[in-house]
């Protein structure tokens, strides 16, 4: 991007692109607005006119939203701060020449394969299942009373599944970030007298701050939306319901249409003021 | 005082021998220069010593400790790399700050060495700029800086000027050279330019292959040559090496006549040629002479004066007392008269 001339050959030329990203975005956006202004019961006698603010107040007067909302960002800070800490440890192990690399490798990948559903349910039936569940069989084998995972410890069973999830995305984009520091400025953090610790914490960690604020930036906008994994196991019972899942049963269990969209219009104001909020930091870091 | 000592150091990489057994000793304030062609080990030798490689076998001696099994950051050495190896999240005074710091030195003293460091090296102004913001020069001095805080007991230096441009490299040599004098301590240089290390050292060390072919002075190496290879390989331009029929009236296998040792008429000499191509350096000229009775084109050194044409007819008769005889090994055969 050098001249004048490439700069506005360069705005043309993306010009269709962005059209059509505007029209992809702007369509769903309005008929969310647009349908958040009304009284529509799509089995109660569908559309039943303007109301004007009253699902928006109606949204927030509920005794869920508020909980939804705490719930949404202690699951999604949770499993920020999970995948980072494993991923930088999992992605400095990777980096070591072990003995069948490629395989761990492709291991360690492999749960971001898995579709949200089905990991849900493995987690659900063959870890967490109390009578039945591997994790149950461990605590009677150590001779402890197995715990209900999914109602006992609802919130903290989701963050792990999700955790898990994740952790492959955040370890593969560290492991590219760890792998592209220049060998010779470790070797010469080692001259200079640092061990190995020392070497991790001024050489290391400054050097992936970048991937981690890419990783925390993507996984924040998807985990925002999660929604299968709370719907196999909990179905938003025992305090799991998310914003996402609060909208989702407005909609289609009460058959609510303009009150899950002035809902959808709140998950939208809360996703951007995140995204304010990291855009700035990820400003920060990429700047130098 | 021997300071540091290798006693048979070899190292493998895999099935390949990249250092062959090498003993060499290294004394106290000695400016020692590795130097060899692309690939003979010098780095890997320099590695060995700095510990940021394992030896194979042998041992290697520190102020007379055994270091042998022992973490760079244990051997007290700091190390200059090719690329500098900044850390590019810090600032310049951060950069020179981080050995001080990693040593647990005191705050005020470590403040105090980094001013004097960056005094010495005239980056006073430039200590709150990161590496990125700085010429290569100026990145070079930093690294340097990084090196001295310290005071360490050694200096390694892995072809530390090779990505400067041609002026720039002389200045740096030179103020590496004065930092030698004026710190006394020992440094391990690697280069593959002969002339650097003809001019910055105090004991050469030509490689080849993961052997050593030669230690000795600058001089040393210049006049006493031990073999063919270092014979060729130092000194600018290069000694010319004749073997065959030629050299057998002289008495060798192979002889060696350096450019400066002929003596050029016009009209008569032992040798006729006709001129190739002419290097004009201003204070001297190099001619490229084809003899028919020798097999390869002759270098040889003419005052600036001398004036010939491509093509020309000229007459070389070499010194007979520089003449440098190898036997069918490249061994010296009989020393300089
Ligand atoms: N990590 C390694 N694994 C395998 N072979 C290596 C390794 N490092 C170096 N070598 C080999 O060892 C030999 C010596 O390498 P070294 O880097 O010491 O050469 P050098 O003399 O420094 O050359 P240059 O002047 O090009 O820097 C080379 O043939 C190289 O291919
Ligand atoms: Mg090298």
């Amino acid at each position: 991007m050098s001249t004048k001339h490439s700069r506005s050959l360069a705005r043309i030329m993306i010009a269709p692109a962005v059209f059509a990203l505007l029209v992809w975005m702007l369509i769903p956006l309005s008929m969310t607005v647009y349908f958040s202004f009304k009284k529509y019961l799509p089995l109660r006698g569908g559309d039943l006119g303007w109301v004007g603010f009253e699902n928006y107040s109606r949204f927030l007067s509920s005794s869920s939203f508020w909980p939804a909302v705490g719930t949404t960002i202690f699951i999604v800070g949770s499993v920020l701060v999970i995948t980072v800490i494993l991923g930088i440890l999992i992605a400095l192990l990777l980096d070591q020449p072990i003995w069948g690399q490629g395989i761990v490798r492709i291991m360690i990948i492999a749960p971001f394969f898995i579709m949200p559903t089905v990991s849900g349910l493995i987690w659900k039936n063959m870890f967490m299942d109390p009578t039945n569940g591997f994790l149950a069989h461990l605590w009677r084998a150590v001779g402890a009373e197995p715990i209900q995972w999914l109602s006992h410890a609802s919130v903290a069973s989701l963050v792990t599944i999700i955790s898990w999830q994740w952790l492959p995305f955040a370890t593969l984009i560290l492991l590219t970030a760890i792998q592209s520091l220049d060998s010779e400025q470790i070797e010469a953090a080692e001259m200079d007298g640092a061990k190995p610790i020392g070497r991790f914490f001024f050489i290391i960690l400054p050097h992936l701050a970048r991937a981690i604020t890419v990783v925390i930036l993507i996984q924040t906008i998807f985990l925002l939306s999660i929604f299968a994994e709370i719907f196999v196991t909990t179905a938003g019972a025992f305090g799991t319901k998310t914003l996402t899942y609060l909208i989702f049963q407005r909609v289609l269990e009460s058959q609510n249409v303009g009150l899950g969209s002035a809902g959808g219009v709140y998950a939208i104001i809360l996703a951007n003021i995140v995204a304010i909020f990291l855009m700035r930091i990820v400003g920060k870091n990429l700047d130098n | 005082m021997r300071q540091i000592e290798l006693k048979q150091v070899s190292k493998h990489f895999g099935d390949i021998e990249v250092i062959k057994p090498i003993d060499l000793q290294i004394n106290d304030g000695e400016f020692v220069v590795f130097v060899g062609p692309s690939g003979c080990g010098k780095s890997t030798l320099l590695r060995l010593i700095a510990g940021l490689e394992d030896v194979t076998s042998g041992q290697i001696f520190i102020n007379g400790k055994d270091t042998t099994q022992l973490a760079p950051s244990d051997r007290e050495l700091a190390m200059v790399f090719q690329s500098y190896a900044l850390y590019p999240h810090m600032t310049v005074r951060k950069n020179i700050d981080f050995p001080l710091r990693m040593a647990g030195l005191d705050k005020n003293e470590r403040a105090r060495r980094v001013q004097e460091a960056a005094k010495a090296l005239n980056l006073t102004d430039y200590l709150e700029r990161r590496p990125g913001q700085l010429s290569g020069g100026q990145r070079q001095r930093v690294a340097i800086g990084r090196a001295i805080v310290r005071e360490p007991t050694a200096f390694l230096f892995d072809e530390p000027l090779s990505n400067l441009d041609a002026a720039l490299r002389v200045v740096m040599r030179l103020e590496i050279s004065e930092l030698h004098q004026r710190l006394g301590s020992t440094m391990i240089y690697v280069t593959h330019d002969q002339v650097e290390a003809m001019t910055l050292a105090d004991k050469i060390v030509v490689l080849q292959a993961g052997v050593i072919e030669q230690v000795g002075s600058p001089l040393d190496l210049y006049h006493n040559p031990k073999n063919t290879f270092v014979a060729g390989f130092i000194g600018s331009p290069k000694m010319n090496l004749l073997s065959g029929s030629e050299a057998e009236k002289l008495g060798a296998h192979t002889i060696g006549i350096r450019p400066e040792h002929f003596t050029i008429e016009k009209d008569s000499g032992l040798w006729e040629g006709k001129v190739g191509v002419t290097e004009r350096l201003g204070s001297d000229t190099f001619v490229h002479l084809h003899c028919p009775q020798l097999e390869q084109a002759i270098t040889v050194r003419a005052d600036s004066t001398l004036s010939v044409e491509y093509g020309e007819k000229l007459y070389i008769t070499p010194d007979t007392d520089q003449l440098h005889k190898f036997d069918a090994n490249g061994l010296r055969s009989h020393g300089q008269t």
